[in-house]
């Protein structure tokens, strides 16, 4: 029933009472929180007016043309998905179709461990929201246990596991003489854990570094995850865009598999189906039997609840239209090769372009590093004048997004980079 | 919190196990019970995990969570093979028909967002779209509030209703000085756990009397009034949701007075804007009261409902600060909440929200069609309230048309409601909670039969 003016009125009038007024805010002695060190970059470069500014900041696929791609794959499920009766609520636990197709992308088509329901699985807001129900999932049951992550890795692997309380250690990872993996250093940590330790594993193409262990390497960490009986938790967020082959970017995944650990594995859609904004993901344990997976499934929708009671729909529809349809998927397998591939080329003209210049140093790991990003091994402060400069913009850690390279910007960034760096 | 239950060795005998080294796995088992060997603080000369630790699971120890008592309801529902069975569990709308509904406003709008192939699907920002931002705060205090004319209000994107009061209950648990909340008797099952897990614990004040099934006035400004100074306390903006009972607005002055004298910390829930009256301006009136004391205040908004958006999960927290300046600043705070939570919102919905607020043509259609909603809604009120009165069911049951909003609280106990689902095939959570938006003509007559069942049988 309307509530007439005439009350409404005399009432607010009232109310602005004098005393209210006196208190002062209770957030007054809140700080200005620190900006995101990598979305921040890209806010800086919004900001900029320079006509020759690059973003090399995010890693959000651009085409050569420097601008974002919808897949076509991705367009035609929304057109089918247009005019959909369903907005209702999806389970908490998210869409079965999604994760089932997830599933298979990440285990194998035929993988006895979907056969024998072994998997607990649920939809997730992308990777971050994957990981985080992870690290939340582990808090509630293995309180006392700590999350080692490689050194370095992806800024907000700090904040997730920090904000579910589980405290962090960290694995040597790279090494910056070689510009690659300092793999005895990782396996000597690997051994020196505490047995039934957690570690946090990229599946492939390693963020920010680049760099992955070979398939040996990955065997052998393998092994000795097992002898120590350390859990393995996979992050996964460029699966197919690394190599260009999902099946080929899974091989650290399958090898696990193989050998018999039971993984937690973090899936993202952001990159690989550039669905940044949708929030697709996927979370899964592998589990001894199908009781114990439902049991696991059930406690994570416990933790997924009280966050956000069910996982958005319009992602889940893409992925799964996408996945489901034999047509659509050839497409997509077909549309990520293309992003895959752009970048692979990225990185041999950008290595080019710095050796033809003269410049002192060795660039190879451009090459030898892979996926969206490059650890360029350039200093904050060299950084800080690429920015100020050269208005390219880059998290200071020296990261590349290689995706924000192309054709038309990467002489000039090739010239940046040996300009703050020839004096070395 | 507990270590790790190392007592559950029967249900995991028990387990099938699809290994096919049974004794070798009973063997790993046991070992593990004596030795835990998951424990880091266990010495390492203990540790005697074998070669093939690798396949015990560390969370074998795990027991099934019981189903959520609101979400579940739906589940049983859907196992139910009855033709006559009527769910009215979790509060989604249905039309007559007993169909879901999309907005016709919202149809047309997700066609031209897919038409549109000039957008893309990237990143939104940490706190979401600016536009769908400054279109929520202005829908819930008014396009003339002095609070958002003199930018004192910080609005963040958030995962619908839900997300966005976690967001708000963990900037507060990091941010302000006082770490309980208070949480009206009854109150909506997810409540306490969504502030309990983000660091606040959670009292409660009296709202509800079941005597006159109507609001518990006195027990509520009593309550309110020996809160610690500081305290927050959550407010259902309008619709509270299990009981459909509001306070009037006499009385929301009064609430206000004592929640500012004391210097409690409002945080409200506004799930149902437009949904109880039919009208978005009346519904917000008790949140605009407290903005208008220029007083600081959260509050939680869903679309869900309102817009029908359900699965896109829309919603926004706005928190209301004295000064532009500090708003600024619990802005740059809540990023830092959000990032380690999900990184940045959907993108998909807010999209369909900001495109409805902002064009005029639109913003009528919605509140028409949002209107047909929560009339249908007022209507089936009316007919359940007469379809009892004509079958003589024993009792008082005015309530049901004096309730607002999408639920109305029987007063129904766990016993007849458990009496109705076996019988009548009537699915409505335990706490006798019915969702009116799940009725229809047809199948109030049935309700009715059931209630009057109940209530007759036996005592």
């Amino acid at each position: 029933m309307p509530i007439p003016n005439s009350l409404t009125a005399p009432i607010l009038r009232r109310s602005t009472v004098a005393g209210v007024r006196s208190i002062s805010s209770w957030f007054r002695s809140i700080e200005p929180a620190p900006k995101d060190p990598i979305l921040g970059v890209t806010e800086a470069f919004l900001a900029d007016q320079s006509p020759n500014k690059v973003n090399v900041g995010v890693g959000a696929y651009r085409d050569d043309n420097g601008k974002p791609v919808v897949l076509e794959c991705v367009r035609e499920a929304e057109r089918r998905i247009a005019g959909n009766d369903f907005m209702e609520y999806l389970p908490i636990g998210g869409s079965i179709k999604m994760v089932e197709e997830s599933l298979k992308l990440a285990y194998g088509d035929n993988s006895e461990f979907i056969k024998d329901k072994r998997i607990a699985a649920v939809q997730a807001l992308s990777g971050t929201g994957a990981c985080r129900l992870f690290a939340a999932f582990q808090q509630r049951f293995h309180p006392n246990t700590q999350i080692y992550i490689p050194v370095p890795t992806w800024a907000n692997h700090h904040n997730i596991w920090r904000d579910a309380g589980v405290p962090m250690k960290t694995f040597r990872y790279y090494y910056p003489e070689s510009r690659g993996l300092d793999f005895a250093g990782l396996m000597d940590d690997i051994k020196n854990a505490p047995d039934g330790s957690f570690f946090l594993l990229h599946a492939c193409a390693h963020n920010p570094t680049g760099v992955d262990p070979t398939e040996e390497q990955w065997r052998e960490i393998s092994s000795q995850i097992k002898a120590k009986g350390h859990f393995p938790f996979f992050d996964m967020a460029y699966q197919g865009f690394a190599s260009g082959d999902p099946e080929r970017d899974a091989k650290a995944i399958r090898i696990f598999l193989d050998d018999g650990h039971l993984i937690g594995l973090a899936q993202s859609y952001a990159k690989n189906m550039g669905l940044y904004g949708q929030r697709a993901g996927c979370l899964s344990l592998l589990c001894e039997d199908e009781k114990q997976a439902v049991a696991v499934k059930s406690q994570l929708q416990l933790i997924a609840r009280p966050m956000y009671s069910n996982p958005p729909l319009h992602g889940a529809l893409i992925v799964s239209t996408v996945l489901g349809d034999p047509e659509l998927k050839k497409l997509w397998l077909k549309e990520v090769k293309v992003m895959a591939d752009r970048i692979i080329g990225m990185r041999t003209t950008l290595r080019e372009n710095l050796e033809k210049r003269g410049s002192p140093l060795s660039w190879q790991h451009i090459t030898n590093q892979i996926g969206m990003f490059c650890y360029s091994g350039l200093t904050p402060e060299q950084v800080d004048r690429m920015t100020s400069e050269f208005h390219i913009y880059m998290t200071r850690n020296g990261r590349i997004s290689m995706a924000g390279l192309n054709t038309g910007n990467v002489g000039y960034v090739a010239d940046a980079i040996h300009e703050v760096t020839k004096s070395s | 919190m507990r270590p790790p239950v190392i007592l559950k060795t029967t249900s995991l005998f028990d387990s099938s196990y699809s290994c096919s080294s049974p004794s070798d796995r009973r063997l790993n088992t046991l070992a593990r019970h004596f030795v835990c060997a998951h424990n880091p603080m266990a010495s390492h000369d203990d540790i005697s995990a074998s070669p093939t630790a690798a396949s015990d699971s560390v969370f074998a120890q795990l027991v099934r969570a019981p189903e959520d008592p609101i979400l579940g309801v739906t589940v049983a529902y859907n196992k139910d093979p009855s033709p006559v069975k009527v769910n009215l569990g979790v509060g989604a709308y249905r039309t007559e028909e007993g169909k879901p509904l999309v907005l016709n406003v919202v149809r047309r709008v997700e066609q031209q967002l897919v038409n549109d192939v000039s957008r893309n699907k990237e990143y939104i920002p940490i706190v979401g779209l600016a536009d769908f931002n400054k279109l929520s705060a202005k829908l819930i205090f008014g396009a003339d509030s002095p609070a958002i004319q003199e930018n004192r209000v910080t609005t963040v994107q958030g995962l619908s209703g839900t997300g966005s009061l976690r967001v708000g209950g963990e900037f507060l648990a990091k941010h302000y000085h006082q770490r309980t909340i208070y949480l009206p008797t009854p109150t909506w099952g997810n409540h306490p756990k969504v502030f309990t897990l983000a660091g606040l614990s959670v009292k409660t004040y009296r709202y509800y009397a079941p005597a006159t099934r109507g609001l518990d006035f006195e027990g509520l400004m009593e309550d309110l009034s020996s809160a610690p100074s500081g305290s927050i306390v959550l407010l259902h903006a309008c619709a509270h949701n299990p009981t459909g009972v509001d306070p009037t607005l006499e009385q929301w002055e009064q609430i206000r007075q004592l929640i500012r004298s004391k210097a409690l910390l409002p945080f409200f829930d506004s799930a149902y804007q437009g949904f109880a009256s039919g009208s978005l301006d009346a519904d917000a009136q008790p949140v605009r009261l407290f903005v208008a004391d220029g007083g600081e205040l959260l509050v939680a908004q869903s679309y869900a409902k309102n817009m029908g958006l359900y699965g896109e999960r829309v919603g926004a927290l706005s928190i209301v600060c004295k000064s532009a300046d500090v708003a600024s600043r619990v802005e740059s705070q809540l990023k830092l909440v959000i990032r380690p939570m999900y990184s940045s919102p959907p993108i998909h919905g807010a999209s369909i929200v900001a495109a409805i607020l902002k064009d005029g043509d639109l913003y009528n259609e919605w509140t028409i069609e949002l209107k047909a909603m929560a009339d249908r809604i007022i209507s089936m009120r009316q007919q359940l309230f007469e379809a009892l009165l004509s079958r003589g069911t024993p009792g008082d049951w005015s309530h049901i048309i004096k309730q607002i909003g999408m639920f109305t609280f029987t007063g129904l106990n766990t016993e007849q409601v458990s009496f109705m689902t076996n019988e009548y095939h009537i699915y409505m959570t335990s706490d006798g909670r019915i969702s009116m938006a799940g009725l229809s003509s047809k199948t109030v007559p049935h309700l009715a039969d059931a209630i009057h069942a109940a209530v007759t049988r036996g005592v």
